[in-house]
């Protein structure tokens, strides 16, 4: 993909013909998808405000920047962004490998097993979120009524910072867990029988098995579940929006405790108007992004380190 | 697969308490939406269905017109997964089989764009929307934006670069044919089985957009998705019409799960090796 190679495969085609089938998908793309990316580093350089006709021509430089950096709602939001982004990924990931591993042992109904862990997949941000708002209700919630039977009292999940990301994280984990096994699990069975033999003669538990044969193997599979979990946990819009139950869901919990970069970004951008200051709050999210996943994949790259002692 | 046959009952009780509680917030769902208000406020709370659904369907049909935001998310859906799966088509061929300049570095840029965040393009996008196109609050804010995908193209030319035989091709040319007949004739029967897969997968995420919906739609003419997040944004505080809601708004992605959820299974498994 990256080097052509000798013999370019595949048959000759017209001079024109060629860029005429890629056409559709790069003029929509040009349009929608490259143009706006640019036109959003313009506008985050402007001081434009919906509510003052004229502003969008208000150059102001890297003002918009500069604030951000002083604005202690934008630092709450990168906090929670984060916090809930590693609640969300973390425990899914391992979760998911566990499912990976017992959706691979010979089962009967395998397909029954398989379809029912991605169910929770095909459904949406929204009518997920409403359920699980109802779930995590404080009085009439049947999260809490479990609880209490363990004598934990009455959790008002929306109220606290960790109880709300625990609440949005379990959300999110709810709905991707069983994607994320299956492609583990497409990896898994990749691996040849031959080296759990092995292993096994060599006197590797099953434990010891998992961890030092399948997980390794697993490795560039699970790099890519991270950066693509990564990616989508850091963009966390619907769940914390609709998981507040104040009147103003845009706030994130009535002292901002779950409110994320993109529900941030809406809030200035959608209920103040603030075109300019949203546009510098995406770019500070696509920068965060990149650093995340920077950071993700360097992390488990280290930790594999240390297991292979 | 050749792992010798398991037969630990814990094996199975994981798997099952693993599906139950894949299942159990939409069962949940549907036991709100069977029930009324004061069921649901109830300590401790009913865990069967009650009658009461036909009510709250018909509640919801009537009173807050999901019939038109059913009609605008199957119309934008439908929209967008036929030309989602033409143009991936078209654009996985040429990279798979066809040779011409550029091709690798077209290919890489189509895969870099899978990584950029669609968040970022929304204020810019709502601009366009609104103040050049005057498209904002139509169906057709949300169709052209989506109406190609990178990941589309990306997973078709994934799957004809090994299930096109490039001697067929060579074939279709001895006898005459042009490039686009090749498609025609040859390309699309041999793309079917992706074509289904990256179809419905479209359409599910399609069906399921929600932040971009949100701010070029409006609640007098929304998706399910927007419809939903009104019923939920306070002005409706019974819970058994809001479930309900959540109940509609699911109950056809469940219909196309039953009906091909193997070959979304199948689509994902080899999404990933090849990812």
């Amino acid at each position: 993909m990256v080097k052509r190679p000798p013999r370019a495969p595949g048959v000759k085609a017209g001079k024109r013909a060629p860029y005429a089938f890629i056409a559709p998908f790069f003029v929509v793309f040009g349009i929608f998808g490259l143009f706006p990316l640019v036109y959003t580093a313009y506008v985050s350089l402007t001081g434009w405000r919906a509510d003052q006709p004229g502003s969008e021509h208000s150059l102001v430089g890297f003002d918009n920047y500069a604030k951000l950096l002083h604005d202690q709602f934008f630092w709450n939001a990168l906090k929670n962004t984060v916090g809930i982004g590693i609640l969300a990924t973390v425990p899914q990931l391992l979760l998911a490998l566990g499912v990976a591993h017992l959706l691979n042992y010979r089962v009967r109904g395998r397909t029954f097993f398989r379809m029912g862990v991605l169910l929770p997949n095909i459904t949406s941000v929204a009518a997920v979120t409403i359920i699980f708002t109802q779930l995590f209700g404080r009085d009439f919630g049947l999260i809490n009524w479990v609880l209490g039977l363990f004598g934990v009292h009455h959790i008002e999940w929306q109220a606290g910072t960790a109880s709300s990301w625990i609440a949005i994280a379990t959300i999110v984990t709810w709905r991707w867990t069983g994607y994320n096994a299956l492609i583990y699990l497409a990896s898994m069975q990749a691996i040849p029988f031959e080296l759990y033999e092995s292993a096994a003669l060599d006197g590797a538990s099953k434990w010891r098995q998992f961890w030092s044969v399948t997980v390794p193997l697993l490795r560039p599979t699970i790099l890519f579940t991270i950066v693509v979990s990564t990616i989508g946990n850091l963009q966390l819009f619907g769940e914390p929006l609709l998981f507040s139950n104040s009147q103003s869901p845009t706030n994130g919990g009535s002292q901002h405790q779950f409110q994320t970069l993109a529900v941030y970004t809406y809030d200035q951008f959608w209920q103040k108007f603030k075109y300019g200051y949203g546009a510098a709050i995406s770019w500070a999210l696509f920068l965060v992004i990149v650093i995340m996943v920077g950071l993700a994949l360097t992390l488990s790259r280290r930790l594999r380190g240390v297991s292979d002692e | 697969m050749r792992r010798a046959a398991q037969r630990s009952p814990g094996v199975y009780a994981l798997l099952t308490l693993v599906v139950l509680v894949s299942l159990f917030p939409l069962y949940w769902s549907f036991v709100g939406a069977s029930r009324d208000n004061a069921a649901i406020s109830k300590v401790p709370p009913t865990l069967v269905p009650g009658g009461n659904l036909l009510h709250n369907l018909e509640t919801a049909f009537t009173d807050f017109d999901m019939r038109l935001a059913l009609f605008n998310s199957f119309t934008v859906s439908t929209i967008v997964t036929i030309s989602v799966v033409l143009t991936s088509t078209m654009a996985g061929f040429a990279f798979a089989k066809l040779r011409f300049k550029g091709r690798n570095g077209l290919l890489i840029v189509v895969i870099a764009t899978m990584m950029v965040p669609t968040q970022l393009g929304i204020i810019p996008l709502y601009i366009m929307m609104a103040n050049w196109f005057h498209l904002a609050g139509s169906i057709w804010s949300l169709i052209l934006p989506a109406a190609t995908s990178a990941f589309g193209v990306f997973f078709m030319r994934q799957y004809l670069v090994t299930a096109l035989p490039v001697e067929l091709l060579d074939a279709g040319r001895v006898d005459g044919c042009s490039t686009l007949q090749l498609y025609w004739h040859q390309v699309l029967p041999v793309a079917r089985p992706a074509m289904a897969v990256l179809g419905m997968l479209t359409f599910l995420a399609t069906w399921n957009d929600f932040f971009w919906p949100l701010v070029a739609m409006n609640p007098q003419n929304p998706t399910v998705q927007v419809a939903l997040s009104a019923f939920a944004g306070g002005y409706v505080t019974d819970y058994s019409l809001v479930l309900t809601g959540a109940l509609i708004s699911t109950l056809p992605m469940l219909v196309v799960f039953a009906a091909m959820g193997r070959q979304i299974l199948d689509g994902i498994t080899q999404g990933a090796l090849k990812g």
